[in-house]
C-alpha cells in the first residue's frame, strides 16, 4: 500500500536552500579573441584577483572558492605558469634567465593562452565560476617596467576576455617585504626585478621593482578599471570585502 | 615597419618565402655559397630554436595540444627567441644574413589557420623588414607533386589536419597549401617581394636571384675584414 501524501506533507519542509542563480551577462575579448568563439555562451563569471607576491591572492583566492562552492557554484582557477603546454619550458627559462624580453614575453602569452582555451573558455561555458589568480594585468605590467611597447602588448592580449571583476590587492613595498620574508624568508629574484639592474642590493631592488610595479598597475586601472582592494588589513577583512563585490557580480548588479 | 637598412642597421636581411616544394631553400643555399666564396661576411639562418621553445613545440605538436591561437603564438616565441639572440646581433655586427622563411611565413600560415590578420601582424611587428624578400612561386600542382610523390609521412599540423579541411592528409595539405599560396600572393605587393618563377630552372633562376642581390646591396661593403 502506498503511503499517503498527506503524511509526506506533514513533514517539516526542508528550507529553501538559498543559491543565486547567476545573472547572464555578455562577455566580450579586449581585442579580436580567439577564432571561433561564441561569446554569448560563456555563461560563467570570470573573476580576476590580482596583486604583488605577498600581497594575499591565493589566501583571498583559498576562501573564496571554500565559500562560492559552500553557495552551490562550481570554480575553477587558473594562474600564471600553469599550462599544460609550456609551463615545464617557462620555469627552467627562467631559472637560467637566457631567453630574452620579447621571448619570454611571448612564453607568457602561449602560457595564458593555453589555460584560456583549455581551461577558461570550457568552464565558462559549463557555467562555472572562474578564479584567476593573476591574469594579463601582471604580465603587461612585468613588460611595462621593463620598456615594451604598450600597443604591442594590447595587440597580443587581444585574446584575453573581459573579466567580470578584477580586484587588485593593494599593499605597500615595505609591507610586501615583510610578508614575504615571513613567507619565504628570501627574496624571489624575479619579484625584486633583479635582471633590471635596478640595485645590487636585492633587498633595494625589491622595494624599487616594486614601487615600478605599483606605478603600472596604477596606469593600466586607468584603462582597465580595476576595484582597488587595501590589502593592509586582516585576511578576514579583506575576504568580507570580495565576498561583497562578488555577490553583486554574480547578481548582475 | 621598416627594414634593417632603413633602421641603420649597417647588416642586411635577405629572405626567401615560398610554398613547401618551391625549390627555395636550394636557392638559398646557392645564394649563399655564392656569397662565401666572393669572400664576404654571411650567415645562413636556420630556424634551429633553443632547446626550451623546441620542447614546448614539439611537445605541444606530438600530443596535437595546439588551437590555432597557441600554434601561432608558440611559433612567435621560437621567432622572438631567434630574432633576438641571433639575427639582431649579427646585423648589428654587419653581416649579410640569409632567412629561409621569415615573419611572412606566419602571416600566411596563422591567416590559414583562422587567427585574425590584423593579431597575427601586431605579433611580429617587433621585427624590421627584410632588406629584400624572394618570393619563389610555383605552380601549386608543381609544387604539391614534389612533396607528395613520394607519398611522404606528413605531419599532423603541417597538413593543417586540425583546421577540418579534409579528413584525408593528402587532400588537407593540398588545401591547405592552396590557401597559403592566396595569402603569399595577396602579400606580394604589399611587401614588395621579389617574385622568382620557380617553374624555371635552377640555373635560370639563381642567375635571377644573384644578379638583384648585386643590383640592390653593395657587395663589397660586406668583405671580410683582412687580418
Amino acid at each position: 500500500m502506498p503511503k499517503p501524501r498527506k503524511a509526506k506533507r506533514l513533514a517539516p519542509a526542508p528550507r529553501t536552500p538559498e543559491v543565486t542563480i547567476p545573472k547572464l551577462t555578455p562577455k566580450r575579448f579586449y581585442g579580436e579573441g580567439i577564432p571561433g568563439v561564441e561569446e554569448e555562451k560563456l555563461k560563467g563569471k570570470l573573476i580576476v584577483v590580482e596583486g604583488a607576491d605577498g600581497s594575499g591572492r591565493s589566501t583571498q583566492i583559498a576562501q573564496l572558492v571554500q565559500w562560492l562552492e559552500g553557495s552551490g557554484h562550481a570554480t575553477v582557477q587558473v594562474g600564471l605558469k600553469r599550462s599544460s603546454l609550456v609551463s615545464e619550458e617557462l620555469d627552467k627559462a627562467q631559472q637560467g634567465n637566457i631567453l630574452s624580453r620579447t621571448t619570454l614575453s611571448l612564453f607568457y602569452a602561449t602560457d595564458f593562452a593555453d589555460q584560456v582555451e583549455n581551461i577558461m573558455l570550457p568552464a565558462l561555458k559549463a557555467g562555472f565560476m572562474v578564479l584567476a589568480d593573476r591574469y594579463i594585468y601582471t604580465l603587461m605590467a612585468r613588460d611595462l617596467v621593463r620598456g615594451m611597447d604598450e600597443a604591442w602588448l594590447k595587440n597580443l592580449y587581444g585574446i584575453a576576455l573581459v573579466p567580470d571583476a578584477v580586484f587588485y590587492l593593494n599593499i605597500s613595498p615595505e609591507q610586501l617585504v615583510q610578508r614575504n620574508f615571513a613567507k619565504n624568508k628570501a627574496l624571489d629574484y624575479w619579484e625584486s626585478g633583479m635582471d633590471l639592474g635596478l640595485s645590487r642590493d636585492m633587498f633595494d631592488s625589491f622595494l624599487k621593482y616594486q614601487a615600478l610595479m605599483a606605478r603600472q598597475f596604477t596606469r593600466l586601472q586607468a584603462t582597465y578599471g580595476f576595484d582597488i582592494v587595501e590589502a593592509d588589513r586582516s585576511p578576514e577583512e579583506v575576504n568580507a570585502d570580495l565576498r561583497r563585490k562578488i555577490e553583486s557580480v554574480v547578481a548582475g548588479r | 615597419m621598416k627594414t634593417f637598412a632603413e633602421l641603420g642597421f649597417p647588416g642586411r636581411l635577405v629572405a626567401v618565402e615560398g610554398l613547401d616544394g618551391s625549390g627555395k631553400s636550394t636557392q638559398i643555399y646557392l645564394l649563399k655559397r655564392w656569397l662565401e666564396l666572393r669572400g664576404l661576411k654571411v650567415f645562413f639562418s636556420e630556424w634551429n630554436s633553443s632547446e626550451l621553445v623546441k620542447a614546448a613545440t614539439s611537445k605541444g605538436k606530438k600530443m596535437t595540444l595546439l588551437t590555432p591561437t597557441t600554434f601561432s603564438l608558440i611559433h612567435a616565441t621560437d621567432f622572438a627567441d631567434r630574432y633576438e639572440r641571433q639575427l639582431v646581433p649579427l646585423l648589428r655586427a654587419g653581416y649579410l644574413v640569409l632567412c629561409d622563411r621569415y615573419i611572412f611565413t606566419a602571416f600566411a600560415r596563422d591567416v590559414v589557420r583562422t587567427c585574425p590578420p590584423d593579431w597575427v601582424r601586431g605579433l611580429y611587428s617587433f621585427a624590421a623588414l627584410p632588406d629584400m624578400t624572394f618570393f619563389f612561386r610555383a605552380d601549386l600542382e608543381v609544387s604539391l607533386s614534389r612533396i607528395l610523390d613520394g607519398r611522404p609521412e606528413l605531419k599532423h599540423f603541417e597538413a593543417g589536419m586540425d583546421m577540418g579541411f579534409s579528413t584525408d592528409i593528402y587532400e588537407s595539405f593540398r588545401i591547405f597549401q592552396g590557401r597559403m599560396l592566396e595569402q603569399y600572393l595577396a602579400m606580394s605587393r604589399e611587401f614588395s617581394f621579389n617574385v622568382i618563377d620557380a617553374n624555371e630552372t635552377v640555373e635560370i633562376q639563381q642567375a635571377i636571384v644573384r644578379k638583384l642581390v648585386a643590383d640592390r646591396l653593395d657587395l663589397p661593403s660586406f668583405a671580410l675584414q683582412k687580418p
